[in-house]
C-alpha cells in the first residue's frame, strides 16, 4: 500500500488567470511559454553578482564534487521522473543531488528538522507547514539570493504569494496539481450515449440517466489512515468556489468569516446531496469512509461494465488504477486518455464562472551553502521540469515551461482546463492552520459521512469552535 | 636455580610487569578518555570520516589520495564504514581502557575510600547516560508542556477538555481495562487448560506465535481481516467473509465508532495473550502439587481449585504480567496509527501525541500528552516494583 498526502493546497490566492489572459489570450495562461525567452535559460536566477549567479557558477563547475540532499514524497515511478529532471544538471555541474523519497515525508521532515539533521532541500505540500517552519526560524529566505521580481514574471503569481511570508519568499513552487476534474470510462460512456456535462444541471441529469440505466453514478472513497477526510474537504471547497464569490472563499480560509458561514453550509449541503442521495455512490456512505482512496476508481473497471461512472480526483489517480501485479514494476492495465479520461467539474452558479481548485508542491531550503543555492536556482528553470512534463503527470507552475512539452494525456488535458479557467484557488484544508485543516476539518467530515450527513450545521459549528 | 626462578616469576610477577601495570593502567585510562573526547568531536563533524581517511593516507605517504579525498570527499558508504570502525574501536577499546585506568586510580586510595568510591566508578557512566537520555528529556518535556504553546493551563486544559481528547482518554481507559484484562484472563485460562493437553508445547507455541509479530505487522494483518467491501461484492476481509456467510450485511469494523475501538483492542489481546500464558503457565507449574492434590482429596471442585488455590498462589505472577501488559497498552500507538489513524473516534493518547507533534507542530500539546501518559504509567510502575519486592527480587 502506498500512502501519500495528495491533499495539497494553500491560502486562497488568485491565480491571476484573468490578468494573464490579457497578455496571452487563447492559450493557457499558466503554462504559456514566454516566447521571448528560450526555455533553457535560467529565467529565475539570482541577482547577478561579480561572479554571476550561483547557478552560473555551478554550470562553470565551481561546485563540482559537492552533494545536496533533497527530501520529497515522490517514490517509485514518480521518483524516477523527478530524478530524470536533474540528471543532466548533475552530469554538467558535478553536483551530486542525493534524493530521498519518503511517502510519510511530513513526519520524517519534522523529525530531521527538530533533530538538527534537516535535508538541504525538502518538498512541502502544505503552505501551513511551511509557515509553521518559518515561524520557528527553520527556513532559508530565498529572497536573499533569488530575484523575486523575475520569479513573479515567470511564475503564476499566486504561487509566489503562497510561498511568501511578510514579503519574503521561503518556498519555490515546483509542481502544480488540479483537483476539479472528474474521471469517466470513455468507451462505456460513449456506448451509453452520455454527454460530457457542461453545467451542474447537466451533471445532475447525467446522474439521473445513469441511475435510470440501473447503474451507480459516483465512485467516492477517502479512507487514508490519519489523512482520511481530504477527499470530502476537496469536494466542499470545489463546490464553495462555484457557489460563492472568491472573496468569501479567501475570507473563509483566512478565518476572517466563521468556518460555518452560511455559504459553507450551503456548499456542504450540495455535496451532501450527491454523497447521500439514494443510489448516488457505489457502496453508499460506508464505502466512502471504508474504501482506500487509491481504490476508489477500481469499480469503474469492473469486468461486466462500470459499477460506477464518475470519479472526482486529481490527475495522479491513474497510478493507482488496477495493474498487473505479476510484473515488476506492475504493468498498467488501463491508459489514461483511452480507458478513462476526465472532464472539468461543471460550474454551478454562472455568476462565479469556471474556478479551479488546485494545489502544488513547493521546495524549501534548510541549509545555506552555495551549491544548495545553485540547485534551488536550477529548480526554478524550465529545464528542471522537462523530463517529468514530457513523461506525463507533471504540470509546472513555471510559465516558461513550453506548452509543447505537455504532450501526454493527463498533462495536456490539465493544460486545456487551466486555459479555460477563470480563477484558481488553493486547497483550503492544506492552507488553514494545521490543527483545523489537517485535523478537525477532516475528522468533522468523516463523522458527518459516518452519520449519513446528519446535522451539517452542527458539524461545521464544531469545527468553527475548534479553531485555535 | 632456573626452576626456582620460573616458579617465583609465576607466583609473584616480575618487577617489569608490576611497573607496567602501575604506570600503564592510568595511562590507558587517560588515553581512553582522550579517545572518547576525540570520537565525540569526530561523530558530530559531518566530514569527520573523510578527514580521518585523508589523514591516514597522508600519514602513510599517499599524499595524492589524501589530497583527492580532501577535495572530493568520500562515498557515503565508505564514510559510514569508517564511522562504524571508529565507533566500535572507541566504544569497546577506549571504554575498556577508561575503566582499567579508573580502577587503578581508585586502588591507590585508602582502603576506607576505595569501598566507597569504586561502585560509583563503575555505575557512574551508566548513570550519566541515563541522565542524558532519560532524565534530561523527561525534564525538558515537562518544561515544554508548561511553557510552550498555550502555556501550562492551555496545554493541560486542552488535554482534559477538548471534545476529541475526551474521546481519546475514554478510549485509553477502555484499552487499559479490556486489553489488559482480556490478555491476562485469556492467558490464565489457556495456561490452565494447556497444562493438561498432551502436546502442550505445540499448543503453547501457536498461542505464543503472535508475540513474535511486531505491532505494526499485526495491525497490517488485521487491517486485512477487518477489510470492508460493499454488500454483494466478494469480501476479502476474513471478519466480513464469516459475518456475511451467515446472511448479514458487511460491517465496516474499523470505521464504526466505538465498535472499532473494541476491534482494535482485540488485536492487542491477540498479541499479548501468549506472553501472559507463558509466564502464568510457568507459575502454575511451579505450584507444589501436594496443595492441589490435597484440595482435590478434600472434595474441591475444579473451579474452586482454580479460584481458591491456583489464582491466590500465583498472584504475584498475575500482577507482574498485568502491570507489564498495562504499560504496553497505555502506550499503544502503532495499532491505532496503522489501522484508523485515530479517525472514527478511535484515537488514543499516544497517537494524538504523535499527531499534535508531527502533523500540527503543536509541541506544547504533544508534551502535555506525554506528561499525562507518564503520570498514568507511574502508579503501575509502583505496583510492579512493590510486587517484585514482595517476591524478594527487589530487596
Amino acid at each position: 500500500m502506498r500512502h501519500r498526502r495528495f491533499g495539497v493546497g494553500a491560502v486562497a490566492l488568485v491565480l491571476a488567470v484573468s490578468a494573464c489572459a490579457n497578455e496571452a489570450p487563447a492559450t493557457s495562461p499558466s503554462i504559456e511559454p514566454d516566447e521571448s525567452e528560450p526555455p533553457a535559460s535560467a529565467a529565475a536566477s539570482a541577482e547577478p553578482t561579480e561572479e554571476g549567479t550561483f547557478l552560473e557558477r555551478a554550470e562553470a563547475g565551481e561546485f563540482d564534487g559537492t552533494t545536496v540532499d533533497v527530501l520529497a514524497q515522490w517514490v517509485e515511478a514518480e521518483a524516477d521522473n523527478f530524478e530524470g529532471n536533474f540528471a543532466d544538471f548533475e552530469d554538467r555541474t558535478g553536483i551530486d543531488i542525493n534524493y530521498e523519497g519518503v511517502t510519510d515525508y511530513t513526519t520524517v521532515l519534522n523529525v530531521r528538522v527538530e533533530g538538527g539533521d534537516a535535508p538541504d532541500i525538502a518538498q512541502i505540500a502544505q503552505p501551513g507547514l511551511m509557515r509553521s517552519l518559518q515561524a520557528d526560524d527553520r527556513l532559508i529566505n530565498l529572497s536573499e539570493f533569488m530575484d523575486v521580481d523575475q520569479l513573479r514574471e515567470d511564475y503564476i503569481e499566486s504561487f509566489i504569494d503562497l510561498a511568501s511570508v511578510d514579503g519574503d519568499l521561503y518556498g519555490l513552487y515546483y509542481k502544480a496539481d488540479l483537483k476539479s476534474i472528474v474521471w469517466y470510462p470513455n468507451a462505456a460512456f460513449e456506448d451509453a450515449g452520455y454527454q460530457i456535462p457542461e453545467t451542474w444541471d447537466d451533471l445532475l441529469a447525467l446522474m439521473d440517466d445513469i441511475k435510470a440505466d440501473g447503474a451507480t453514478p459516483w465512485c467516492i472513497a477517502q479512507e487514508h489512515g490519519e489523512a482520511t477526510g481530504w477527499v470530502t474537504t476537496d469536494w466542499i471547497e470545489d463546490v464553495l468556489l462555484r457557489t460563492a464569490p472568491l472573496e468569501t472563499y479567501d475570507a473563509w480560509v483566512a478565518h476572517e468569516i466563521p468556518f460555518d458561514d452560511p455559504a459553507v453550509v450551503n456548499a456542504t449541503d450540495i455535496v451532501g446531496e450527491i454523497f447521500f442521495g439514494e443510489g448516488n455512490v457505489y457502496g453508499g456512505s460506508t464505502a466512502i469512509n471504508a474504501t482506500f482512496v487509491g481504490d476508489a476508481q477500481n469499480p469503474m473497471f469492473a469486468e461486466g461494465g462500470p459499477d460506477c461512472w464518475l470519479h472526482k480526483q486529481a490527475a495522479w489517480i491513474p497510478s493507482f488504477w488496477p495493474a498487473d501485479e505479476s510484473t515488476d514494476p506492475p504493468t498498467p492495465l488501463y491508459t489514461p486518455g483511452e480507458d478513462s479520461s476526465f472532464f472539468y467539474l461543471p460550474p454551478i452558479d454562472p455568476e462565479y464562472g469556471k474556478p479551479v481548485l488546485g494545489g502544488g508542491d513547493m521546495l524549501v531550503m534548510f541549509e545555506d551553502r552555495p551549491e544548495v543555492r545553485a540547485v534551488m536556482e536550477f529548480f526554478a528553470t524550465p529545464e528542471a521540469a522537462e523530463h517529468w512534463t514530457q513523461a506525463g503527470g507533471f504540470v509546472s507552475p513555471n510559465k516558461d515551461v513550453p506548452q509543447d512539452w505537455y504532450t501526454t494525456y493527463p498533462s495536456s488535458g490539465l493544460a486545456e482546463i487551466l486555459a479555460g479557467a477563470d480563477a484558481l484557488r488553493f486547497d483550503a484544508s492544506d492552507t488553514m492552520v494545521a490543527s483545523v485543516g489537517l485535523g478537525t476539518f477532516w475528522s468533522g467530515v468523516v463523522d458527518w459521512i459516518a452519520n449519513n450527513g446528519a446535522d451539517t450545521e452542527a458539524v461545521l459549528a464544531e469545527i468553527e469552535a475548534s479553531w485555535p | 636455580m632456573t626452576t626456582t626462578t620460573t616458579t617465583r616469576q609465576r607466583t609473584s610477577e616480575p618487577r617489569g610487569v608490576v611497573v607496567a601495570r602501575r604506570v600503564g593502567a592510568p595511562l590507558a585510562g587517560l588515553a581512553g578518555l582522550l579517545a572518547i573526547g576525540w570520537a565525540i568531536g569526530f561523530l558530530v563533524e559531518p566530514d569527520g570520516p573523510a578527514r580521518l581517511l585523508a589523514g591516514i593516507y597522508g600519514f602513510v605517504g599517499l599524499e595524492g589520495e589524501a589530497q583527492a579525498i580532501r577535495e572530493r570527499g568520500i562515498p557515503s558508504l565508505t564514510s559510514k564504514l569508517v564511522l562504524g570502525v571508529v565507533a566500535l574501536t572507541v566504544g569497546v577499546g577506549a571504554v575498556w581502557a577508561v575503566f582499567i585506568g579508573a580502577n587503578a586510580a581508585v586502588e591507590r586510595l585508602g582502603a576506607r575510600w576505595r569501598a566507597q568510591v569504586l561502585p560509583w566508578v563503575f555505575i557512574g557512566p551508566a548513570l550519566l547516560l541515563l541522565g542524558a537520555f532519560l532524565v534530561f528529556p523527561m525534564a525538558s518535556t515537562i518544561g515544554t508542556s508548561l511553557s510552550e504553546g498555550e502555556g501550562a493551563a492551555g496545554n493541560f486544559g486542552f488535554v482534559f477538555s477538548d471534545a476529541s481528547m475526551l474521546i481519546a482518554l475514554r478510549n485509553n481507559v477502555l484499552w487499559l481495562l479490556l486489553a489488559t484484562g482480556g490478555s491476562v484472563a485469556l492467558g490464565l485460562v489457556i495456561a490452565m487448560l494447556v497444562d493438561r493437553v498432551k502436546r502442550e508445547a505445540l499448543a503453547k507455541t501457536f498461542i505464543f506465535l503472535p508475540m513474535a509479530i511486531s505491532m505494526v505487522g499485526a495491525a497490517v494483518i488485521w487491517r486485512f481481516v477487518y477489510a470492508w467491501a460493499p454488500a454483494g461484492q466478494p469480501q476479502i476481509g476474513g471478519a466480513n467473509a464469516i459475518w456475511t456467510a451467515f446472511g448479514n450485511d458487511p460491517v465496516a469494523w474499523l470505521q464504526v465508532p466505538t465498535l472499532n475501538t473494541f476491534a482494535l483492542i482485540l488485536i492487542m489481546v491477540w498479541l499479548q495473550t501468549g506472553f501472559a500464558m507463558v509466564i502464568l503457565s510457568a507459575a502454575i507449574k511451579g505450584l507444589p502439587s501436594e496443595v492441589i492434590e490435597a484440595a482435590r482429596i478434600d472434595g474441591a471442585r475444579e473451579s474452586q481449585v482454580f479460584f481458591r488455590i491456583v489464582v491466590p498462589m500465583i498472584r504475584g505472577s498475575i500482577i507482574t504480567v498485568a502491570t507489564t501488559i498495562a504499560i504496553v497498552v497505555l502506550k499503544v500507538f502503532d495499532i491505532v496509527f496503522v489501522t484508523t489513524g485515530g479517525r472514527f473516534e478511535s484515537d488514543v493518547v499516544a497517537n494524538r501525541m504523535f499527531t499534535e507533534f508531527f502533523r500540527f507542530r503543536n509541541f506544547g500539546h504533544a508534551a502535555a500528552l506525554a506528561v499525562v501518559l507518564f503520570i498514568a504509567v507511574v502508579p503501575i510502575m509502583v505496583i510492579n516494583v512493590r510486587n517484585l519486592r514482595r517476591q524478594g527480587i527487589g530487596s
